[in-house]
């Protein structure tokens, strides 16, 4: 601290960031059934969580972040011997950074019907005790959202300081404030939307046909045929990867840039750059991602809409939040585009409800929310730590004193 | 808003516990002030980054949003007040904002820098565009697009069929209510749709 001199002040932004380092998944069983909005439930399931930092000792420093289509509770940090496990966050959370683990605890949650380790189609069914494969419940971010509360009551954590999600995470943090709005002081929902478009929910579709039209799909129980309906999974994410880029972006980084000098008027080989790209998002993608929870993921997504039981009126559907809002959207981002955004907004605003929403004008499509913008970050960061300031002043000045 | 003065006069036109919209609210100061001394709550409206980044940082409400596109997101008389303190002079469609300041607004209040005041009629005559404290820029490089004067307010604000329930000159951070047009760099106004 020393060599710093005189410039303690200054600490904050000198210091590197750093990681939270290694970090180690936990898990917790769940006996009693999660009753789901389709009317079924999920019996005897179990959450794969992370946390990092630590939980103060009236439990009001917690911070949930909730994942979007193809990530997990790993947010931040990386898993012992492991190359390449950093967090899909990990540039936002950690010691010193947006969301600070000096100061919150925070916690990443696997959705179950995912396929990182809570409970999902791969999983065996204790009603049949076959793997459930396509028999798995179908899921809903409202379903999510009330395991994440399980989860909590089980770390003892009544309310939550913020709830943090960009994309179908933003839908999940948009949810908490709806579906326990006593539970969390702010809610704050990067590049998300109050439902899908025609548009979102056709590329949905197109990557779920893909997916069920593969010859090793069958019918959703191929686990038991020993094989992986990869074909179908690549097409998927291909597709998915393209709506996430903008088309500066995609432009920028490969034009139309060539494997080769001279083209080899082939209709099958890879002859341009983006092709050769799209291919090896999809055979990595295809490699550790499970079929069944990508059909799981984008009907949830394609059910999201908050304001369906209020016959399509937002600003009704919000009228029961308490907590405060910032909303982030990026101006390239066609795929939940800042116009979202704003009737997010504007259903707050018409409830007098406390909102604050940036609009970032970032070249990066979807994909920015993940990216490290300082104008993006700038404006998390200022707003955690007016979070962090609001329930470090709230901590009782008596606490202890024997009365 | 950068004087301090002037905003505490402007601050005194916004009735205690209002709901306040304010239109440009730059790093969010003015807001900050009415929170904190007057009661009141509400939103900023901003389109610079870093306006947006300082309304943050100061806890007050920001919506970032280009005012140009207009005030679709609120509704009629939605707010108390609407604020539209030196930037009605940075909007192509100055009729239009004032228009809409009233039509979201029970009250709306906004300030403007007085091109008649006397320093800039003297600028005039002598056959230059002013360049003063309230009017710092170049003609060829002035973020003033609409440039007016207190005068030519009350005959828009007729047109538009608003109601002034108050208005008055600030020159050096003090209320002008006498010859303003002439007097006063800044012009404000305070009014209510008929």
């Amino acid at each position: 601290m020393s060599r710093f001199g005189g410039a303690g002040f200054f600490l904050g932004s000198i210091l590197p960031m750093h990681s939270v380092g290694t970090v180690a998944p936990q898990s917790r069983h769940f006996a009693e059934a999660l009753p789901l909005r389709s009317g079924a439930s999920l019996r005897d399931y179990t959450l794969v969580y992370e946390t990092y930092g630590t939980l103060n000792a009236d439990k009001s420093n917690a911070v949930l972040v909730c994942h979007a289509l193809n990530a997990s509770h790993h947010v931040a940090g990386v898993h012992a011997d492991k190359e390449k496990s950093t967090g899909w966050w990990d540039n936002l959370v950690g010691p010193g950074k947006p969301l600070d683990t000096n100061r919150f605890f925070v916690i990443g949650v696997n959705n179950p019907g995912s396929c990182f380790g809570s409970t999902g189609p791969m999983h065996t069914n204790p009603g049949t005790g076959r793997i459930y494969g396509a028999d798995f419940p179908v899921v809903t971010v409202e379903d999510w959202v009330d395991a994440q509360a399980r989860l909590l009551d089980a770390l003892g954590i009544t309310q939550l300081a913020a709830v943090l999600g960009g994309s179908l995470g933003g839908m999940q943090a948009l949810s908490w404030s709806l579906r326990h709005p006593d539970r969390l002081r702010h809610c704050i929902a990067v590049a998300t939307a109050p439902n899908l478009s025609a548009q979102n929910i056709a590329f949905n579709e197109v990557a779920r046909r893909a997916i069920i039209t593969d010859p090793d799909f069958h019918g959703g129980h191929y686990y038991e045929h020993g094989v992986v309906p990869k074909r179908g999974l690549r097409v998927a994410r291909m597709i998915g990867h393209i709506t996430y880029l903008s088309d500066d972006s995609m432009e920028a980084k490969f034009g139309r840039g060539m494997k080769t000098d001279t083209l080899n008027y082939s209709t099958q080989d890879i002859e341009f750059e983006i092709e050769s790209y799209l291919r090896y998002q999809g055979d990595k993608f295809s490699d550790y991602f499970d079929a069944n929870t990508y059909l799981l993921i984008t009907r949830a997504l394609d059910y999201f809409d908050p304001a369906r039981d209020f016959d399509g009126d937002l600003s009704a559907a919000f009228a029961g939040a308490k907590c405060q809002f910032q909303l982030v959207s990026f101006t390239t981002d066609w795929r939940f585009s800042p116009a979202r955004s704003r009737e997010i907004v504007k259903a707050l605003v018409d409830n007098k409800h406390r909102v604050s929403y940036a609009e970032i004008d970032a070249p990066h499509g979807h994909d920015a929310f993940l990216l490290d913008d300082p104008r993006y970050h700038n404006v998390l960061r200022a707003r955690f730590e007016n979070i962090a300031h609001e329930h470090e002043a709230e901590k009782p000045v008596l606490r202890g004193v024997a009365v | 808003m950068s004087e301090r003065k002037d905003m505490e006069l402007i601050a005194q036109l916004v009735p205690e516990a209002s709901r306040v919209l304010d239109l440009g609210c730059g790093s969010g100061e003015l807001l900050a002030l009415l929170r904190d001394t007057r009661r009141c709550s509400g939103y900023g409206v901003e389109i610079s980054d870093d306006n947006v980044l300082a309304c943050t940082k100061r806890g007050v409400d920001v919506i970032q949003l280009n005012l140009e596109d207009g005030l679709a997101m609120f509704e009629d008389q939605s707010f108390d007040v609407v604020l539209q303190l030196d930037t009605m002079q940075h909007l192509r469609n100055t009729e239009r904002m004032l228009r809409e300041t009233a039509r979201v607004g029970r009250i709306g209040i906004v300030s403007f820098p007085n091109f008649a005041h006397w320093r800039n009629r003297l600028h005039i005559a002598a056959g230059r565009m002013p360049v003063t404290k309230a009017l710092p820029y170049e003609w060829y490089d002035t973020p003033n697009i609409r440039v007016g004067t207190y005068a030519d307010f009350e005959v828009l604000a007729g047109k538009c069929g608003l109601r002034v329930l108050d208005s008055f000159g600030i020159q050096r951070g003090e209320a002008i209510r006498s010859l303003p047009n002439l007097r006063a760099s800044v012009a404000v106004f305070k009014f209510e749709r008929t």
